[in-house]
């Protein structure tokens, strides 16, 4: 299904791109930022997330805070940060669109004049809370990160958190944020998406009144690393608090819409994903051994990563179960999927694909997809060939890249454990410095 | 173009909202089946309510009624758990079930040209699950793995005991997911039992969402639900007496870099007149990023990443509750701002008008967000289903909510909310918190054991 649109880029570098859908009287205003933690250096890391909270802060024509006026127009709103980019959004109803592009025009041009010590100290207090939240207090939090550190070389721009190592939250400095907005916050390095019950010509006009007048900033150098090579079995260990052990096998793979990213996005799906799994069927349904276990092509822009995670059943063992995955791992890449396998996988990532687009705006919607394609492929209509690249794996491909890029042991093992129990852990493992 | 940016634009009137018409009937069982066209993308959603939940789990059977909806997929006829999932997939269906104190909703959302083996599949699981007992043992099994394994999430530790020291005994003093010794007692044949009187369309609302034809729904449904029968028990008895737990509460987690908080009380049922009235309020106090506990102990004092509050409305009274993680340092500050909070909005800081025209807007000018596709829509629906709302609930949400004055506010604040019978429960490190909790004046804190839920 295709999702008509029309882009338009300003003299200032903006990209412009709007989609009519005037059923429901919303629309959605999605502003990527081509920046992620990708864009830090060690020793600065977690800038680009805390930057985000930054931009909720009040800006120099409405210095009182983002979420007042919008809130109040009834808008719906967030934002978040990965390795890649940044996003905000908010889905307001059709009469408050003037509303959101001021606010987002005003952030976007005018940030720093509002920007006090008082507002970057709270909101450093309010990041190292979200960071003791979702990975130091949360059960196996810390696993993503040791996994990232050990996939990826310390100077690889992936090796390191998008919400930063707590030391460098600590020594960020004011001052850096002038410089970090400078660099990346401009409209030459945003894609701004509009989509829902507007009319193309009358929001275009209102984007133009909004951001042509802001100064375009400097060219945004790409990051281009090259793709890290793992030698061998690097095993880490984790000791948390958690009752059951839980394995992490990692590898390197293909970057977002790379060739066999589709590939290995459906043998993720085959090996793991639901009761109709291969793993699951082995190790929860048959075996008993393990909790629950899960698969993902984490693909990005610079890169991917093939992760399997299972968590061993009581008095089961780690070992056990990376023995029955290597094993469904080696299957796969020498006989290949099912017949029945690949069409259910095609039939599904269909399915996923449209239940995405029902919606304008948040996270993963048609704003943000349209800004994805965009940012990541200039190419805001690549919908039908995005579902193309899922139509077109057959069994043969998805075999030979499962052979290709897992079926190997130049992996990342990572076994977490609770705390006193490194018995439970993979052989040979060594501890993960992460905290 | 010069831009103006000495003021903000002002948004223009707010269309009115509609709500889509809902076409009912009813089958001979006693299902009754709903459906609502909506037709901006070829997806359909399909839900059962059965308004039977956790409830209505027997005592000492704590955990029955969500491990009964958890079986319901495990097979079914001829077919084995994988080969229903199979069928699932080979329509691209996802199924899901949530188990809630008041009903059990099973969800499929389906491209609308697999509607027709999708509500198959799904009566299927409903009316004819095999609930066998080697699939039991292997579900019960995970499920106790699950209960082992939520000991270390602060959250889920807070929300299960939160509920067991406001409720006691009460059929609201549980979390779905029962306790182990209450799972360890099961067997299949209660399963077997509480499907037979529970799972019954007596009660039950069959929901569908999508480009369909009423017609069309009532027969397809009419079709797939013609074997299912039975009466719908009593709903559940109140009880008269709740406990009264203890002010303060810690549940010790050594070295834990924040504590999780919850702090409450029994509220107030779903079908009480002042609700708008309550949930204008609690905008104002914690529904929002803007209200004041959010920018209070986030945006003023960074002990968080988030706080907020709730009523959580039910068939009988629920709790009203305070959530929030905060770096264990603050935690009796934090504590006692959330206190005061609550207080203040009782009388000593007074609600304004402004905020709470800010919370009022906030709910009612983005309102038609809400129904964008069938599952919000379908979502819609069940709420009128469960709660036995009028028709015309969604239309008049809005004037409703608009209506609200400061003086119902105060008046509600007044009666709803209570301060000096809040319940605090704290997931944290004992040894550091406890020496500030003595300023508290909530008396010594209660310490219970993770395991005791």
């Amino acid at each position: 299904m295709n999702i008509t649109y029309s882009k338009h880029t300003l003299a200032n570098g903006l990209d412009v791109l709007i989609h009519e859908d005037r059923a429901c009287p919303i629309v959605s205003v999605n502003i990527w930022y081509h920046v992620g933690s990708k864009n830090e250096v060690p020793g600065r890391t977690g800038f680009a997330h805390f930057f985000e909270h930054l931009m909720f802060e009040g800006s120099e024509h409405y210095d009182k805070g983002y979420f007042q006026p919008l809130q109040g127009a009834g808008a719906l709103l967030n934002g978040s940060t990965n390795a890649d980019r940044t996003n905000y959004w908010e889905v307001v109803p059709t009469n408050a669109l003037e509303l959101a592009l001021w606010m987002e025009s005003d952030r976007m041009g005018y940030l720093l004049p509002a920007l006090t010590a008082a507002k970057f100290q709270n909101q450093r207090d309010v990041v190292l809370n979200e960071r003791r939240q979702n990975y130091e207090n949360r059960p196996y939090g810390l696993a993503g990160m040791a996994m990232l550190a050990a996939l990826y070389p310390p100077d690889h721009p992936y090796h390191w958190p998008t919400i930063g190592q707590i030391a460098d939250l600590h020594a960020a400095q004011v001052e850096e944020v002038r410089e970090f907005f400078a660099t990346y916050y401009h409209p030459a390095n945003a894609s701004l998406a509009i989509a829902g019950d507007v009319d193309t010509e009358e929001a275009l006009a209102l984007v133009r009144r909004y951001f042509e007048g802001l100064a375009p900033g400097p060219s945004v150098a790409p990051v281009r690393p090259p793709m890290p090579v793992l030698n061998g079995d690097t095993r880490l260990i984790i000791e948390d608090r958690v009752e059951l052990p839980r394995l992490y096998l990692g590898w390197i793979s293909p970057a977002m819409f790379g060739e066999d990213d589709a590939e290995l996005d459906l043998a993720a799906d085959i090996l793991a994903n639901g009761k109709t799994s291969r793993l699951y069927k082995r190790l929860v349904y048959d075996m008993r051994a393990a909790t629950d276990v899960s698969a993902a092509q984490n693909s990005r822009e610079l890169g991917g990563f093939v992760q399997i995670a299972a968590t061993a059943a009581p008095g089961r063992t780690l070992a056990e179960l990376e023995r029955v995955i290597v094993e469904e791992v080696n299957r796969l890449a020498s006989d290949g999927p099912t017949e029945d396998e690949i069409e259910r996988g095609r039939v599904q990532a269909e399915a996923q694909f449209i239940y995405r687009l029902q919606t304008v705006g948040g996270f993963g919607g048609k704003s943000d997809q349209l800004n994805a394609y965009n940012v990541f492929l200039d190419d805001p209509g690549y919908f039908d060939r995005d579902l193309d690249r899922y139509h077109h794996v057959t069994a043969e491909s998805l075999r030979a890249a499962v052979q290709r890029y897992v079926a190997h042991g130049n992996r990342v093992t990572l076994s977490v454990v609770p705390k006193g129990k490194t018995i439970y852990g993979m052989p040979g493992s060594v501890p993960s410095l992460v905290s | 173009m010069t831009v103006d940016r000495s003021r903000l634009p002002v948004p223009g009137k707010t269309p009115p909202f509609h709500f889509p018409a809902i076409e009912r009937s009813t089958l001979p069982n006693g299902l009754r089946v709903w459906s609502v066209r909506h037709v901006s993308i070829p997806v359909a959603t399909v839900m059962l309510l059965v308004r039977r939940g956790a409830a209505n789990d027997p005592v000492g059977k704590e955990g029955l009624a969500a491990l009964t909806a958890d079986m319901l997929d495990e097979g079914t006829g001829a077919l084995s758990a994988i080969q229903i999932h199979e069928a699932l997939a080979r329509v691209g269906a996802q199924l899901d079930s949530d188990i809630g104190p008041d009903a059990t909703l099973l969800t499929v959302t389906v491209l609308s040209r697999f509607l027709d083996p999708a509500v198959s599949l799904l009566s299927d699981i409903v009316v004819r699950p095999s609930l066998r007992e080697e699939d039991f043992a292997r579900v019960r099994q995970l499920r106790l793995h699950r209960l082992m394994q939520l000991r270390d999430v602060p959250g889920a530790v807070a929300d299960r005991a939160f509920m067991r020291l406001l409720y006691g005994t009460h059929p609201y003093g549980h979390t779905p997911l029962g306790s182990e010794t209450s799972l360890a007692s099961l067997t299949v044949d209660d399963v077997r039992t509480y499907h037979a009187s529970n799972i019954t369309p007596e009660d039950a609302t069959l929901i569908v969402a999508g480009d369909c034809s009423h017609a069309d729904v009532e027969a397809l449904a009419a079709r797939a639900f013609a074997d299912w029968n039975g009466a719908a028990p009593g709903p559940v008895a109140p009880v008269a007496d709740l406990p009264s737990p203890p002010r303060l509460n810690i549940i010790p987690r050594q070295g834990a870099p924040q504590s999780e908080l919850r702090i409450g009380h029994v509220s107030v049922a779903r079908n009480t007149p002042d609700y708008h009235a309550l949930v204008a309020a609690n905008m104002v106090l914690g529904g929002q990023f803007v209200s004041r506990i959010n920018l209070n102990l986030r945006e003023h004092k960074g002990f968080t990443y988030g706080a907020r509050t709730s009523f959580d409305f039910r068939r009988l009274p629920g709790p009203f509750a305070l959530q929030v993680s905060v770096q264990t340092g603050a935690t009796a500050e934090a504590i006692r701002e959330s206190i005061d909070e609550i207080a203040g909005l009782r009388g000593v800081r007074p609600v304004s008008a402004e905020e709470l025209s800010t919370g009022v807007a906030a709910l009612t000018r983005g309102y038609a967000r809400n129904f964008e596709t069938a599952e919000q829509i379908a979502r819609a629906v069940t709420q009128l289903a469960l709660y036995d709302l009028p028709e015309r609930y969604f239309d008049e949400f809005v004037d409703r909510v608009e209506a609200v004055s400061v003086t119902d506010v105060m008046r509600v604040a007044y009666e709803y909310l209570h301060p000096d019978r809040l319940t605090t429960l704290i997931v944290g490190d004992y040894a550091a918190v406890s020496r500030d909790l003595n300023a508290l004046n909530l008396g010594a804190p209660a310490v219970l054991a993770a395991d005791t839920f």
